[in-house]
């Protein structure tokens, strides 16, 4: 795979589980040796010198990690130590980190007493601490509510509006809309790389049918392989069928369902979202939406 | 090598161990029980041998003789038998080592042949202390015949026997030949190998199984920072622990100490270091807390206890064993510390040990480095 992200840009990394996306960030973080290519940040080989991208890299793995048996200003003091950060600079940026989290007068709190949405921002802020070229985010938002997602993206947003490079992973797809750009990895490839309009434009050809009815296993088995229909792909309780023209196509499907004595209640065009772009993509098993 | 980074990782460990109370526990008591356990416990002295007599004659000679036993330090007699039942029940029982049994016709024998039998039964389950307590018997009888003899010759107004040659023993370092005061230094330095291992063994895999390594990794932190700000905090840890095994060495168990105190301490924290390092190094290749520190208890415990001349005497091990033993860090520091104790030495004279203690140390540095690096990819 071959890419490349720029200063003040959110690229987001979507795949299903296994795909690559962690080991694709290990690899630029320095923290696995590639078994070929070439990975350059900030204009250095990482698998070269690696300590030296070290020191322009903030990276959140996928656990969380920071040490639960110090305090929040404790943590935030040792990443500053071992990234360098002293002095005035070092007071400063302690602020921001802990505004950011929103853990004002809570430096002495144990990080163990933190619930996950603090943690999480703390993480952040101790990734940030040395203000870094470029931030590494794996699945920074599995296992938080939705309430603490919002937040979280509106401190990527604001620092990638600070200039900072934001590489993230996520598993899900209203968080990838979030991203600037989106690179769409399966089996270890780049399956298409784009901004997510781009995407929805270059990767579905055609137009898309929602039906919704009582039975969507008896239409995806009757809708499947059927003659002007490209694609069907269930989406909770509907189905996503994608065809060469909304318009047009939609007589002829309502023809094959009733033949099948199958009933619908809505059947309408609509605009194509992430998630058909993943399927189209990724293919393959439909059954399994990506994170589930 | 960069000293900030250092000094950041150190005072992370050091809030780490002040909030762990479990480790903080291993750090204070451990040592405190292991030199209790083994300064009690090991003990190759033997004394107080439990001894049953079976007296068939009970005569005035044969009375004298028991007297003669009852007087030895080396035996206690706890049973007097009856029959041969009865003292076969007391070694079977185990409440006898030995059994000495006194012939009907002892004083008979004495008077008219100038010569008589004492049988004496021992149970070599344990064939050390049999064999010791059979020298001790031996040595007990003939002291015993010979005051016999010695009387006869009187009574008949000769003069006792002359003895041509006589051995003078002077023994040198341990006057007292009291086992103790050579093993309670050895003591000293495997408790510091078992704690020093177990002191950083939880260090490394601690962060693999929290998932900080991670992050960790991923700063500008290099292995070799990493491994000097955690071995750090521990070196200070295990010198306070040295200080206080050392104390206990030398003020309760009264072990002779004739050395000077910078020698020692010079190289203990030598020693400690290699200790660190082989535990860190353990940490570092193993990524679970229990694997690592289990893994720490069988390199060191089993080595430390069996080949480094602890107990058992290297130069009388077989050649291949003997080998194996220039691997036992803990054999150096054996040495040294017995030397430092009884002999008095100086640096100067323990050149070699320390020579090997300072290699050991750089290969356990190198592969420490080396297995974290491993480890990460």
């Amino acid at each position: 795979m071959s890419f490349e992200a720029r200063r003040g840009e959110i690229l987001g990394f979507l795949g299903p589980n296994g795909a690559g996306k962690s080991t694709t960030i290990r690899i630029l973080c320095g923290l696995l040796r590639p078994s070929g290519g070439r990975a350059e940040i900030a204009g250095i080989d990482v698998a070269r010198y690696p300590e030296k991208v070290r020191a322009n890299i903030g990276y959140m793995s996928q656990k969380f990690s920071l040490y639960s048996d110090l305090s929040v200003g404790e943590n935030l003091r040792f990443f500053g130590g071992v990234y360098g950060v002293r002095g005035d600079r070092l007071a400063k940026r302690l602020a921001f980190a802990v505004n950011m989290a929103g853990l004002k007068d809570r430096e002495d709190t144990l990080v163990a007493d933190l619930s996950g949405g603090w943690k999480q921002r703390l993480a952040l802020g101790c990734a940030v601490l040395h203000e870094p070229a470029i931030l590494f985010l794996d699945e920074p938002t599995s296992g938080v509510d939705p309430a603490s997602r919002r937040r979280f993206w509106d401190l990527i947003y604001s620092l990638a509006g600070d200039g900072v490079c934001v590489v993230i992973t996520t598993h899900y797809m209203d968080e990838a809309e979030y991203c600037n750009r989106i690179a769409l990895i399966n089996a270890g490839k780049l399956a298409a790389l784009g901004s997510p309009s781009e995407l929805k434009r270059s990767a579905i050809h055609g137009e898309i049918l929602l039906i919704e009815g009582d039975d969507p296993g008896g239409m995806l088995e009757a809708l499947e392989g059927s003659p002007g229909v490209h694609d069907v792909a269930p989406f909770g309780s509907s189905l996503h069928i994608v065809v060469d023209d909304a318009t047009r196509d939609q007589p002829a499907i309502e023809a094959l369902l009733k033949q099948h004595e199958l009933g619908w209640s809505r059947i309408e065009p609509i605009k194509p979202t992430l998630e058909d772009v993943f399927v189209q993509l990724v293919g393959g098993d439909r059954a399994r939406a990506p994170g589930s | 090598m960069n000293l900030r980074r250092v000094k950041a990782i150190a005072k992370k460990e050091i809030i780490q161990i002040w909030r762990d109370p479990r480790s903080l526990m291993v750090v204070l008591l451990m040592p405190l029980m292991q030199m209790a356990l083994l300064g009690y416990g090991v003990n190759l002295d033997i004394e107080h041998v439990p001894i049953c007599i079976f007296d068939r004659e009970g005569s005035q000679q044969s009375e004298s003789l028991m007297k003669a036993f009852q007087a030895s330090v080396y035996f206690n007699i706890v049973e007097t038998e009856r029959d041969y039942d009865s003292l076969k029940r007391a070694i079977d029982g185990g409440r006898c080592k030995m059994a000495i049994v006194i012939p009907p016709d002892f004083s008979e024998y004495l008077a008219t042949r100038n010569s008589a039998r004492v049988q004496a039964i021992l149970d070599a389950t344990d064939d050390n202390t049999a064999n010791i307590a059979r020298g001790y018997a031996e040595s007990v009888v003939e002291t015993f015949s010979n005051n016999i003899e010695a009387k006869r010759l009187q009574s008949l107004g000769q003069q006792p026997p002359n003895t041509p040659a006589v051995a003078q023993y002077r023994v040198w370092f341990n006057e007292d030949l009291e086992s103790r005061d050579f093993i309670i230094p050895g003591v000293v330095a495997i408790v510091l190998a078992l704690v020093g291992a177990q002191l950083t063994s939880l260090t490394i895999s601690r962060e693999w199984e929290r998932g900080t390594m991670e992050v960790l990794a991923s700063t500008p932190v290099t292995s070799a920072e990493l491994m000097i700000g955690k071995i750090l905090p521990y070196f200070f840890v295990g010198m306070l622990d040295a200080a206080f095994c050392l104390a206990i060495a030398v003020f309760w168990f009264e072990a002779p100490f004739r050395g000077s105190a910078f020698t020692l301490l010079a190289t203990t924290a030598l020693f400690l270091i290699v200790v660190l390092g082989v535990g860190y190094f353990i940490s570092a290749s193993i990524r679970s807390q229990v694997g690592a520190s289990q893994i720490a208890l069988l390199v060191t415990m089993l080595p430390t206890t069996l080949l480094s001349g602890f107990a058992f005497p290297i130069d009388q091990m077989p050649p291949p064993v003997q080998a194996v033993t220039y691997l036992v860090h803990s054999r150096y520091y054996m040495t040294i510390l017995k030397a430092i104790f009884l002999k008095g030495s100086g640096l100067g004279d323990l050149l070699a040990p320390i020579g090997a203690l300072v290699v050991f140390a750089l290969v356990v540095g190198v592969l420490a480095t080396r297995a974290f690096r491993k480890g990460l990819g």
